[in-house]
């Protein structure tokens, strides 16, 4: 059958290694914006998006995983070899693979390119990264190359605006040629390549590279200068943690200005209404339920960009892949392989993408150890309960000559004691369970790329957007059912307490007590906490409502934080902390856990070690904070 | 250059090894073999790996970097390109000094 008369638009697939602009060339073409970044191992699922050819046909374009080769070592390599063989849910192979090659490091990236030609499918080579390979000082010949392996050979520059046009230029006519192929398919066979396979793949390339480059360059020297230091046995160390201090000190110091000024609007915004509305249940809701709730966690969105500036600044630049290999031999201790790092990273955001990213991880010992203590780092979602309740009881006291705040110290302290109890659990875990040597490490170090500010800027637009969404609709829902429930029904005659005690939201808070009790919370945290196992950071807009809600005349308090300080005591706020360091209560995580891991025993397992970890960690807490306060 | 094999290290007939290099020493690729090294792998598994990520007869490498504690892993150039690797699975490269 034809290409061009079939009803569904023709099929492309980006292959190549990683790290080689894959998804960035995905980008230009079809306008999306998936993830780019500097270090291999960033797309680990296939993407599919659709562009309109020069001739005016509609493409359906699949961004893959990278990989170095087809014999698929992890989870995500696995994806790309299973479209690009036709394997992937009954899928039909593509119609046509655009191989992308790093122009920068053709030796390694021509070598994939000789093992897809065996397959006998229509291919495109795009030599992406063309400006840098010029700025080595690389010379390709790219026609020479073209007549040599038999395929077109494009120049790309996936990151400059017209970069792709050379690839778009060919795309018709490589089509065309596809439905040749289609209709006299050449063979489609692939085998495993040997190691004989492998040597004469490699020796079929330098015969290439003879004949088609001049000069391959070398790597910038920039790069190791810079290395020399960041790299460095003990400097290099010392930065990292320098680096990753003061991430969490800035998430403090720079957030606060912008935090002030949101948190005078919505007070402004809730005494406008309240000043507008008559008394009633509507002023109520609005005020008490929505404003208060959602209001309390908006609050954070300049903290959570803060964290992911770093987080973006820290992937676009290259350094990621140097933290997993200063990490490697420290993590080694516990049994993790420093690619590990990378996703625990990731977790510092969200855990979702955290234990996604595991799947760039070969062996399934070290990966589902990965993924159990993704959840352990912590995550954006919990950063609102860490500030408030730093807020309400730590005194903003300058530290060191006004170098750090002793808030931001604390922060740094629970971050601390999450990342601790996460080596903590993989050591068990390694020492018992998923005992086992680790897997090789072999990772290629990219060039360092200053980030592009534009790039940065879209980013936390782009998160900045989704946090808004979320606290717009699933906060702003569960705060209007949280608000019923701490409304209706009303107090009774003659009521002496304020009438929220009388509630839905009150019993189910006054049930749950007696169990959370021993560890110090009170009935308005255990309120918090059912909605907070939808979104964490619910809890801290439940608060918000309830204690607006349980305000009388003589109580008032401008602010959250104020009415808890003024209404726990102290071990009951350093319980809580201990118990959001642990606590499993992200339905979104566990349920990436359950796909990752194809069903419902490790999403179990890791619900159960948490929950038994918060509820200890909470006891200990409050019973040492009680005998020592 | 300082890489020549001497006798008293007592090292394997064929010379040195990958895993064995200082930094800022460069050699190059002269084999690779497996047997010997101590891997989580089915056999011939990290041999066919180092192969695809550059280590194949031929190639220069030149040792970078060293991690810290116990100068451990290794980054190295190969040819082009930058990799990081642990001395342990260095050992299944060959090596013989840089021409
Ligand atoms: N200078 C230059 N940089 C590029 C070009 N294309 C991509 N990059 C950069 O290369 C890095 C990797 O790009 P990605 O698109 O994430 O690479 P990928 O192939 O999708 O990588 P994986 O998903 O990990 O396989 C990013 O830092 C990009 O900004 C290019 O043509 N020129
Ligand atoms: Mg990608």
């Amino acid at each position: 059958m034809s290409v061009l008369d079939s009803a569904l638009p023709p099929r492309i697939a980006l292959v190549g290694n990683p790290n080689c602009g894959k998804t960035a060339l995905f980008n230009a073409l079809t306008g999306s914006r998936q993830k780019v970044a500097n270090y291999p191992g960033v797309t680990v699922e296939r993407k599919i998006g659709h562009f309109v050819s020069p001739l005016g046909r509609r493409v359906q374009v699949i961004d893959l995983p990278g990989t170095y080769s087809l014999r698929a070592r992890s989870p995500d390599e696995e994806v790309t070899r299973d479209v690009v063989l036709g394997r992937f849910s009954h899928e039909d192979s593509p119609d046509l693979l655009v191989c992308v090659a790093d122009a920068t490091n053709l030796r390694l990236n021509l070598r994939l390119v000789v093992e897809l030609k065996r397959l006998g499918r229509p291919i495109i080579l795009a030599l992406n990264m063309m400006d840098a390979a010029e700025k080595r000082g690389c010379r390709i010949d790219a026609a020479a190359l073209s007549a040599a392996l038999g395929v077109p050979v494009v120049p790309t520059v996936a990151i400059r605006r017209g970069g792709v046009q050379p690839l778009l230029e060919q795309i018709d006519g490589a089509m065309a040629m596809a439905t040749d192929a289609a209709e006299n398919p050449a063979s489609c066979g692939w085998s495993e390549p040997s190691s004989r396979d492998l040597r004469a793949y490699h020796q079929e390339v330098e015969g290439l590279l003879a004949g088609c480059v001049a000069d391959a360059g070398l790597p910038p020297l920039a790069t190791r200068r810079v290395d020399a230091v960041l790299l460095h046995p003990v400097f290099g160390l010392a930065f990292l943690f320098l680096v990753l201090f003061l991430m969490f000190q800035a998430v403090f110091a720079w957030a606060e200005a912008p935090m002030n000024l949101i948190d005078g609007a919505v007070s402004g915004l809730k005494d406008w209404v309240a000043a507008t509305l008559p008394d009633g249940a509507l002023r109520s809701l609005l005020t008490d339920g929505i404003i208060a709730g959602v209001g309390s966690v908006v609050i954070f969105l300049p903290q959570i960009l803060v964290l992911f500036f770093f987080i973006l600044v820290l992937e676009a630049t290259g350094y990621l892949a140097r933290a997993a290999f200063l990490l490697d031999r420290l993590m080694g201790g516990v049994g993790l392989h420093g690619r590990a790092f990378i996703p625990l990273l990731s977790s510092f955001a969200c855990a979702v993408p955290g234990v996604m990213a595991a799947r760039t991880i070969e062996n399934r010992a070290d990966r589902l150890a990965t993924i159990m203590i993704a959840p352990l780092m912590t995550c954006s979602a919990r950063l609102p309960v860490y500030t408030l309740l730093i807020a309400a009881f730590v005194p903003d006291r300058p530290l060191l000559g006004g170098l750090v705040g002793l808030p931001g110290l604390v922060m740094f302290a629970l971050y601390a004691a999450g990342i601790l109890s996460a080596l903590a659990v993989a050591f068990v875990l390694k020492g018992t369970v998923f005992k086992g040597a680790r897997e090789p490490l072999l990772m290629e170090l990219p060039a360092y790329r200053l980030p592009n500010p534009r790039d940065i800027a879209l980013g936390l637009f782009e998160r900045a957007k989704v946090f808004l969404a979320r606290a717009g609709t699933t906060i702003f829902a569960l705060m209007i059912v949280m608000w019923f429930l701490a409304s209706f029904p009303g107090a009774p005659e003659g009521a002496t307490e304020p009438a929220i005690q009388y509630s839905i939201a009150g019993m189910i808070g006054h049930a749950l007590e007696p169990l959370l009790a021993p560890i110090g919370f009170t009935w308005q945290i255990a309120v918090a906490l059912v909605p907070g196992i939808a979104a964490r950071e619910v809890a801290v807009g439940v608060l918000g409502t309830i204690y607006a809600l349980s305000e009388s005349g003589d109580a008032l308090q401008s602010s959250l934080a104020g009415a808890l300080a003024a209404s726990w005591s102290l071990p009951t706020a350093l319980s809580l902390l201990a118990w959001y360091v642990f606590a499993p209560q992200c339905v979104a995580t566990l349920s990436v856990v359950k796909r990752e891991t194809n069903g419902w025993f490790w999403p179990a397992v890791m619900f159960v070690y948490m929950i038994t970890l918060a509820y200890g960690a909470s006891f200990i807490t409050y019973r040492v904070a009680l005998a020592l306060l | 250059m300082s890489g020549h094999p001497t006798p008293e290290t007592g090292q394997s007939p064929g010379g040195r090894h990958l895993g064995e290099l200082k930094k800022g020493e460069r050699a190059r690729v002269t084999g690779v073999d497996e047997r010997g090294v101590v891997t989580t792998l089915p056999e011939g598994e990290l041999e066919r790996r180092m192969i695809e990520m550059g280590l194949v007869e031929g190639s220069h490498v030149e040792v970078l970097h060293e991690a810290f504690p116990g100068r451990d892993p290794i980054a190295i150039r190969v040819n082009e390109h930058t990799l990081a690797l642990r001395r342990a699975e260095a050992r299944a490269v060959r090596v013989a000094p840089a021409a």
